[in-house]
């Protein structure tokens, strides 16, 4: 217990760090996602071919290779400096808007084709038909699996902890560096896990409510 | 061309779709362009930042280092696949002091970070007494995760099997054992098998983490690079991001291929992905894990897309 409340501080650090990587990354991940996953099913193909590109290619590189690019490769091109928190949200919101794209694409997929022909033949127009047809049925069966993708980032702040951003992991090598800190690796360690383990349950815990809340009856 | 989304365009939807067209280039392209004029602008075209890549001895070690890389995924994905198998006939077992724990270790590794995991093994094992090489450290927190995320996918296949299917088994007088091995997971695992493969794609891609346990892999190269004379960091990690992105291509195309191959299938017989029936989508007990592997085998997922990373 002297971990906890002998380094309480850096524990408020670490916690305020990881949700701060994890709401503001989660932001530019929808923002960008929902850009990218509208182009991935948009009517125009040149559109459709960039959104594929950026997909294939994010989702094929390392999230740790893309905090690389971020983290060390902005500081070659001579723009104006940001901190290194700011570089590594911009990097896992990246990487996470290719999952985020995906999971929208695959929820507008999963509405039958049928639900969109029956409202152009009763004479809806396009914003209607989207409004009050396909997209209630894609928002819904889009929810659990949009969770998911944000357990999955969750988990993912964890990697900027490689970067000398101060979530949680790096508390296990600034408690150690630090002479008059108590607590053993081990024992940090392990109480971040814990930590992770209680945020997970609680978004797993959010997951099922919604997904009992808003599943479709078909 | 028809789509939930659109119609055949009329004129008016044509003249609508080129000046999209047209705004998506003229966006691509300024991003683009902006990139190289700060590229030049610093000239990271210049020989000397790509110099190091002249050397024969780089690209020796470029090898050797993808073989580690290579090495911990091999090795990590078999293990993970043995792991994953006994935790999920574990969780199906009928036996309480088997399901129990199982399920607890499941959901346990599912939930720690894999970085975590191998900083608890790398940093955190030491304090016991216990030294642990970054390659182990790499292999076993790669193994305790994606084994965890398998085990659910092979569960969540052999719960979608109809169940007449074990039935039948128990009727022709198979044991509780040859039910499970002949005709449960044999079915499971072509159901799930683009699961499978999509989850050792992540395993190959989270190798990389090994880089911040200072394990020897590509990327921790690609550090160590960009300490060289001209300070080549963009170069080195376009290289070694190339190498990534061709190896994950590779196994991602091999996820494709064989969800191909299942589809057309005449063994999966037994698995009817678009019957309203054993659709758990419309059950009130059914994981999301179901309703994923349901939709990538009805087709809708074109791509590896479980959302475990």
């Amino acid at each position: 217990m002297d971990v906890i409340f002998g380094n309480l501080d850096l524990w408020g650090e670490g916690v305020t760090y990881t949700l701060l990587v994890f709401f503001f990354g989660g932001i530019i991940a929808l923002v960008l996602g929902i850009i990218v996953g509208a182009m991935r099913v948009s009517p125009v193909p040149i559109a459709r071919a960039v959104g594929t590109l950026y997909v294939n290619l994010v989702r094929n590189t390392p999230l740790t290779l893309v905090f690389f690019f971020f983290v060390f490769g902005y500081s070659a091109l001579a723009l104006p400096t940001l901190s290194n928190t700011i570089l590594g949200i911009m990097a896992i919101g990246v990487y996470t808007a290719t999952y985020v794209a995906e999971t929208l694409r695959a929820g507008i997929n999963t509405v039958p084709v049928g639900q969109a022909e029956a409202a152009r033949a009763i004479g809806l127009p396009f914003g209607q038909v989207m409004t009050q047809v396909v997209l209630p049925q894609a928002f819904r069966s889009v929810v659990p699996p949009m969770m998911s993708v944000f357990i999955a980032l969750l988990k993912n702040t964890t990697v900027a902890a490689g970067f000398s951003i101060a979530v949680l992991p790096q508390l296990q090598s600034t408690i150690s560096n630090s002479h008059d800190r108590p607590g053993s690796p081990m024992s940090v360690l392990l109480w971040v896990a814990v930590i992770f383990v209680a945020l997970v349950m609680l978004l797993t815990w959010l997951q099922r409510t919604l997904e009992n809340r808003w599943r479709i009856v078909r | 061309m028809t789509s939930v989304l659109y119609d055949v365009p009329g004129p008016k939807a044509q003249r609508r779709n080129l000046i999209l067209a047209v705004v998506t280039v003229v966006v691509v392209l300024a991003i683009v362009a902006f990139l190289v004029w700060r590229l030049s602008l610093t000239n990271q075209f210049s020989a000397a930042k790509w110099n190091v890549f002249t050397y024969t001895l780089v690209w020796e070690s470029i090898g050797r280092m993808l073989l580690n890389t290579v090495r911990a995924f091999a090795l990590a994905a078999v293990l993970s696949l043995a792991l994953g198998f006994l935790l999920a006939i574990g969780r199906l077992s009928d036996h309480a002091w088997v399901r129990v724990p199982a399920a607890v270790l499941t959901e346990a590794f599912r939930a720690v970070p894999v970085l975590v995991m191998m900083m608890i093994l790398y940093y955190g094992m030491p304090t016991l007494g216990v030294k642990v090489d970054p390659y182990w450290a790499v292999v076993i927190a790669l193994m305790i995760y994606n084994g965890s995320v398998l085990a659910e996918a092979l569960r969540a296949g052999v719960e979608s099997l109809p169940r007449g299917q074990k039935e039948a088994g128990f009727a022709i007088g198979l044991r509780k054992s040859g039910v499970m091995m002949l005709i449960l997971l044999p079915q499971a695992i072509r159901a799930m098998l683009p699961v499978i493969v999509a989850q050792l794609v992540v395993a190959m891609k989270d190798t990389a983490l090994g880089f911040i346990i200072t394990y020897q892999e590509l990327l921790y190269y690609a550090k160590l690079l960009s300490s060289q004379p001209g300070r080549p960091i963009l170069q080195s990690a376009l290289v070694i991001g190339g190498i990534y992105i061709v190896l994950c291509l590779i196994l991602s195309g091999i996820a494709k291929w064989l969800e191909i191959r299942t589809r057309r299938s005449p063994k999966l017989k037994g698995y009817t992905p678009d019957a309203g029936d054993g659709d758990p989508r419309i059950h009130d007990g059914s994981t999301v894990t179901e309703v994923i592997a349901m939709q990538r085998a009805g087709g809708r997922f074109d791509q590896g897309n479980a959302p475990t990373v």
